[in-house]
This record gives structure tokens, C-alpha cells and sequence, in this order.
């Protein structure tokens, strides 16, 4: 597959370019990273870094810099419902390990594994600001708060039919501002 | 009932677009800012107010805003620091997914005061909906002339911008912040120089949190003379207060600083008391950051009296004794809480969160986490407490930003007042009740 945004995608990134004052264009990075691993199925692969790079003018490694230090950003493959649990304090204060096992169980991954199907990917993650209803984990760009493990069951079966990894874009509004 | 200035419209439905919150007299402070008050006399009531940055540091913002720089033709730059990760913190999500426009508003008048044209709200990646939130929020304010060009015909232009950060805790860090701002890791940077002289893209920058920027309104609207008068002495006005863990009823509450601890987690105004009846173990007072207290020393002072949510009655007997107000989260613990396993949960977070510019953190806390697990697991030993103990003391005040000190201050602290758990670890692993949580939390 050719690393390309498609034409809406391609109008976005130009908008986020435009914010920036001459020669700080650099600073539309992450925004783009975000745009592009929404695109191009959930990761950011070395032809996904390179084309961002050459929207920005910078050299595909220090793409690769920026986007190794950030956990958002997937360098491998993930599946279509990337399930991130929140592992912290509160949260853990609150039965956050027995959520991540109910899940391992149900699934039949371990933390930083994806189903044989490609459907599920679970990851746990530190505080995300939602410890006044924890326990808590993330999927797309959804909240899931006050879980419980029936909860999670609920959850995780709507998920199977669909792909989440669009979500950023979809949520986010640049389009029209 | 306490007074509310930030939340004070929090139950008003629709609140969250323009038209009810300019009903409930959103934007005035812009328009009295704009049309009255010149910047300096608008930075005067700021420093009058006693107003203390509220992202953790309780830095006097009156002061930081007089020291930006100002030389000739070169721009300045407001950033908002919404990254919001501090372990036990949620109020900036609360109020900009709640009351967005209060932001917007307070950027205005803020930028105005600071004679900036361009702003940005940088925001944890994470919140990604809340990015839709501000933007409808900022697209509604361009549309009533309060943000574009020639703002209410003064000729004063800004133009403000959410941008969106990626997950990496560091990012909170001012110098961090800006860095990534400008597409880079987010490194802090060495300082001097600060950011009111080198900030963003090395121009005067003023960096301050969400809550700051939001109770601005208020003081232009009713005088910083007035704002002082809420509190007690150099803690002025109200806090949010991110309340989490082991009590009735976790949330986000807007206190007047001053009144006790034990009032805030007891009353049903509040917390509501310890959950499913349980007794009070510990408290983690102001992010994962500050140090942790037994129960009997968060609710009362060393002199006997009763200890009170203020900057300075919080951190009331120093390191040994006393913690901090820090981000205002307030994370509580009951009984069957073990403090060692909790400390874990901080030591794993500093370690994934160091950005591994400094030896003493980039190390330190990779040590202090594999001891920690060592510990958990039955394996520790007597030696390994001390060793827990000497690393902590070498990152701290050995690092370029303060993630060190923060990382070492929990380990110092529960060690300090929990030795006894540590031992009971490493003496007698098997006799150590692993409590599951989450069957006593629905039991
Ligand atoms: C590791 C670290 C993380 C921080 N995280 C945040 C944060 O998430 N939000 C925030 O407002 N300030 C955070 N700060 C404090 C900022 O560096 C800075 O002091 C603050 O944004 C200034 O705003 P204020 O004066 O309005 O509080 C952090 C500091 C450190 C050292
Ligand atoms: S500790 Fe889990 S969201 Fe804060």
C-alpha cells in the first residue's frame, strides 16, 4: 500500500501546518503523527513516518525521534481495539489488576499482546485522568469509567465488529477550524 | 457551603456552550479588560490577588506574568498547560469537558494582559475528546468577536489554538512542554533562561495551568482586593480538589482554602467519609509527587490542631512531617491498603515517565522499581530498604527538572513513615495479606 493521506486528510494536515509561524512548521508534528497513525491503521510504520516527514520537510529519523517518545504512538501493529487500562494509584486502588486480569483472561493475551484475529490489543497504561471514577480503561478515544468485570464483558463484545483505530480522526474537529 | 468562582455555573444545564455561559456572565472580564483596564493595571490585580499557579508549584502568577519580557518586535506567547497527568489529578478535565468557555474566556483576557497575539491550550494526548470540546468552544468564541482580529474594535487581534500532546507525563513540565509545542521529544531544558525570556521558539513565554488561567476572569470581573479576601492569607481563593481512592464519593470539589482535612474527607459536603465503613490508612494529599501521610498526620497538625487544606498548613512540619498541596489531588487509602504496594504503582509510573536525560532518574528510578517488585515478590531483603532509601536521596536535586525530586519524595516518605510494612515484607513475606481490591471495593 502507498503511504498517502487521502484528500480530506491531506486538506487537515495542511490547516495544522498553517497555525505555526514561518519556519516553525516542525511544531505540526505530533498533531500529524496522531492524524497519520489514525489513517494508516493504528501504527505509525517507517513509510508512515517518512511520508510525514516529507509533509514537513524533515528527515524520516527525526520523525522517528519524536515518535518513539511518546506512548501514543504505536511503532508495531496493533489490532482494530486497542484496549489501554489504566494501572496507576487510583486506579489500582480500586481493583484496576483484577480489571486487567479479567481482561487477559477473557481475551487470552497478556498485557502488550493482540489477538490471533487481530481484533483486541491490550495495554496498560499509567493515569489518564480518571481516577475519581476508577477503575478505568481507554478505547479509541472513549472513556470506559466505573468498570466493572460485567461491564467489561458489555464493552468488549460491542467492540467486535468494529475498527476503532480512526477514532482521532473522527473525533477531533480541525476539519472545520 | 463554600464560595464557588470556578464551578460556580457547574450545574447550570447547557453550560457547556457559548450562549448559557454568556447568559451567566461569560466574557465580561474581556470586555472590562479591553475596554477599561490597561495590561499593566490588569497584571497589578493578578499580583493583588494572591493567586498561585495551580499546576503544582504554587508559583505567585501576578509575579510570573511581570517578569515576561517585552523587548520591541519580538512575539510573545501564552501557552495554557493542559497536560493533566499527575497521578490522582482530573480537575483540568473536569472543568475544560465541563465549562470550556471559562478557559476560552480566561486565555482572553490573559493574552491581553500579556500583550500576546498568538496562544496555544497544549493538552495531554489523551483528552482527545476535550480537544473537540475546546474547539467548539474556541470556534463559538471567534464567532462573537471575542478571539480573530480587532477584538470588540480595539484593534487587539489573538489567535488561539489547541494542540494536542501524545502521552508522555514530562510534557507537564513547562521547558517540557514547550519543547514538544515545538515537534521535539519533550526534554525539559536547563534553566536559566526561563521561559518570560527563551520560550516558545526562544520568545517570552508565560506557561500556567488551567485553573490559573480560568480563576483570571473572576479577579478582572471583581478585583484582585476581593479574591484575596477568599481564603486564608497567602492561600488565596478557591482550589479544585481531585478526590480519588477509598472514599464515598470521589469527584472533583472546589474548596475555599482553609478548611480542615478532616472535614473535607469526613463531610458529606465532600469525600463522605472512608468507604464500606473501613478506617482511614493514609493519604497522598497533592499528586502522586507529594510525600504521603499516615492518617493521624493528614488530619492533624504536630501541635495538636486540626490540619487545613492550605498551601502552607499542608506542607506544616517539613519532609518529615508534613506533604504538600501540590496539584490538589487528593488520593486516600484505607486500611487494607498496602503502602508498599502503592509506592510500587508511583515507582513503575516515574520510571515509564523519565525522559532519560539525567543518569540520577533515568537509573534511579529503574532501580527503585525492581526493588519495589523484588520486595513484593518475597524476595527483598533488610539491605534492600536501605538501598531504596540511598537511591532516592541521589536523585533528589540531582536533576535538570523537578521529575526527580517527585520521584523520590513518595519512596522517602513512605519509608519515613512506614518502615514496619516495608519489614513485614521482607521478613515474613508469606504472612503479608494480599488484598484484592476490587472484590472489597463491590463487595
Ligand atoms: C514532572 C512535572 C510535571 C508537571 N505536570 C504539570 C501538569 O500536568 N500541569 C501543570 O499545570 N503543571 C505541571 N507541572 C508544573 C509546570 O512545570 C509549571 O510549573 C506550571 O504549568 C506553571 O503553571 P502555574 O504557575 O499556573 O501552576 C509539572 C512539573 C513537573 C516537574
Ligand atoms: S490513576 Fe487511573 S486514571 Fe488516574
Amino acid at each position: 500500500m502507498e503511504v498517502k493521506f487521502n484528500e480530506e486528510a491531506l486538506a487537515v494536515a495542511h490547516k495544522i501546518i498553517a497555525r505555526y509561524p514561518e519556519g516553525k512548521q516542525k511544531s505540526a508534528l505530533i498533531p500529524l503523527l496522531h492524524l497519520a497513525q489514525a489513517e494508516f491503521n493504528g501504527w505509525l510504520s517507517p513509510e508512515t513516518m517518512a511520508y510525514v516527514g516529507s509533509l514537513l520537510k524533515i528527515q524520516a529519523v527525526e520523525v522517528y525521534e519524536v515518535a518513539s517518545f511518546y506512548s501514543m504512538f504505536n511503532l508495531k501493529p496493533v489490532g482494530k481495539c486497542l484496549i489501554e487500562v489504566c494501572r496507576t494509584s487510583s486506579c489500582w486502588l480500586r481493583g484496576a489488576n483484577e480489571i486487567i486480569e479479567h481482561i487477559e483472561k477473557k481475551l487470552g493475551i497478556k498485557d502488550g499482546e493482540t489477538t490471533q484475529d487481530g481484533m483486541f490489543s491490550l495495554k496498560t497504561v499509567e493515569c489518564l485522568g480518571s481516577c475519581g471514577t476508577a477503575p478505568m480503561m481507554m478505547i479509541g478515544a472513549q472513556f470506559h469509567e466505573n468498570l466493572t468485570y460485567e461491564k467489561v464483558d458489555t464493552i468488549l463484545d460491542s467492540c467486535k465488529s468494529e475498527d476503532k483505530r480512526k477514532t482521532y480522526f473522527d473525533e477531533v474537529t480541525v476539519k472545520d477550524y | 457551603m463554600g464560595k464557588k468562582i470556578l464551578l460556580e455555573h457547574d450545574h447550570v444545564p447547557g453550560i457547556q456552550g457559548y450562549e448559557v455561559y454568556r447568559n451567566c456572565g461569560g466574557y465580561a472580564s474581556v470586555e472590562k479588560a479591553i475596554k477599561t483596564m490597561s495590561a499593566e493595571a490588569m497584571v497589578e490585580e493578578v499580583k493583588k490577588s494572591g493567586l498561585r499557579g495551580r499546576g503544582g508549584a504554587g508559583f505567585p502568577t501576578g509575579m510570573k506574568w511581570s517578569f515576561l519580557a517585552k523587548p520591541e518586535g519580538v512575539p510573545r506567547y501564552l501557552v495554557c498547560n493542559a497536560d493533566e497527568s499527575e497521578p490522582g489529578t482530573f480537575k483540568d478535565r473536569y472543568l475544560m469537558s465541563r465549562i470550556p468557555h471559562i478557559l476560552v474566556e480566561g486565555m482572553i483576557t490573559s493574552s491581553f494582559a500579556l500583550g500576546v497575539n498568538t496562544a496555544f491550550i497544549y493538552i495531554r494526548g489523551e483528552y482527545f475528546y476535550i480537544v473537540r470540546i475546546l474547539e467548539n468552544a474556541i470556534k463559538e468564541a471567534y464567532a462573537n468577536g471575542w478571539l480573530g482580529k480587532n477584538i470588540l474594535g480595539s484593534g487587539y487581534d489573538l489567535d488561539l489554538y489547541v494542540q494536542v500532546g501524545a502521552g508522555a507525563y514530562i510534557c507537564g513540565e513547562e521547558t517540557a512542554l514547550l519543547e514538544s509545542l515545538e515537534g521535539k521529544r519533550g526534554n525539559p531544558r536547563i534553566k536559566p533562561p526561563f521561559p518570560a525570556i527563551a520560550g516558545l521558539y526562544g520568545c517570552p513565554t508565560v506557561v500556567n495551568n488551567v485553573e490559573t488561567i480560568a480563576s483570571v476572569p473572576y479577579i478582572i470581573n471583581n478585583g484582585g482586593d476581593d479574591y484575596a479576601k477568599i481564603g486564608i492569607g497567602r492561600s488565596a481563593g478557591t482550589k479544585l480538589i481531585s478526590a480519588s481512592g477509598h472514599i464515598n464519593k470521589p469527584g472533583v470539589y472546589e474548596i475555599e482554602m482553609g478548611i480542615t482535612v478532616e472535614d473535607f474527607i469526613y463531610s458529606e459536603e465532600y469525600c463522605g467519609g472512608i468507604k464500606n465503613g473501613k478506617k482511614l490508612k493514609a493519604v497522598v494529599a497533592g499528586g502522586s509527587s507529594v510525600p504521603v501521610l499516615p492518617a493521624d498526620k493528614i488530619i492533624n497538625l504536630p501541635s495538636g490542631e486540626k490540619r487545613l487544606m492550605t498551601y502552607e498548613s499542608l506542607s506544616e512540619g517539613g519532609f518529615a512531617g508534613g506533604t504538600m498541596l501540590g496539584s490538589g489531588g487528593f488520593i486516600v487509602m484505607d486500611e487494607t491498603t498496602s503502602i508498599v504496594e502503592n509506592l510500587f504503582t508511583f515507582a513503575r509510573f516515574y520510571h515509564h515517565e523519565s525522559c532519560g536525560q539525567c543518569s540520577p532518574c533515568r537509573e534511579g528510578t529503574s532501580w527503585m522499581e525492581k526493588i519495589l517488585h523484588k520486595i513484593m515478590d518475597g524476595h527483598g531483603t533488610l539491605a534492600d530498604i536501605d538501598l531504596l532509601w540511598e537511591i532516592q536521596s541521589k536523585i533528589e536535586g540531582n536533576t535538570i527538572c523537578p521529575l526527580g525530586d517527585a520521584a523520590a519524595w513518595p519512596v522517602a516518605s513512605a519509608i519515613r513513615h512506614f518502615r514496619h510494612e516495608f519489614e513485614a515484607y521482607v521478613t515474613n513475606p508469606n504472612a503479608v495479606n494480599k488484598v484484592r481490591h476490587y472484590e472489597n471495593m463491590n463487595a
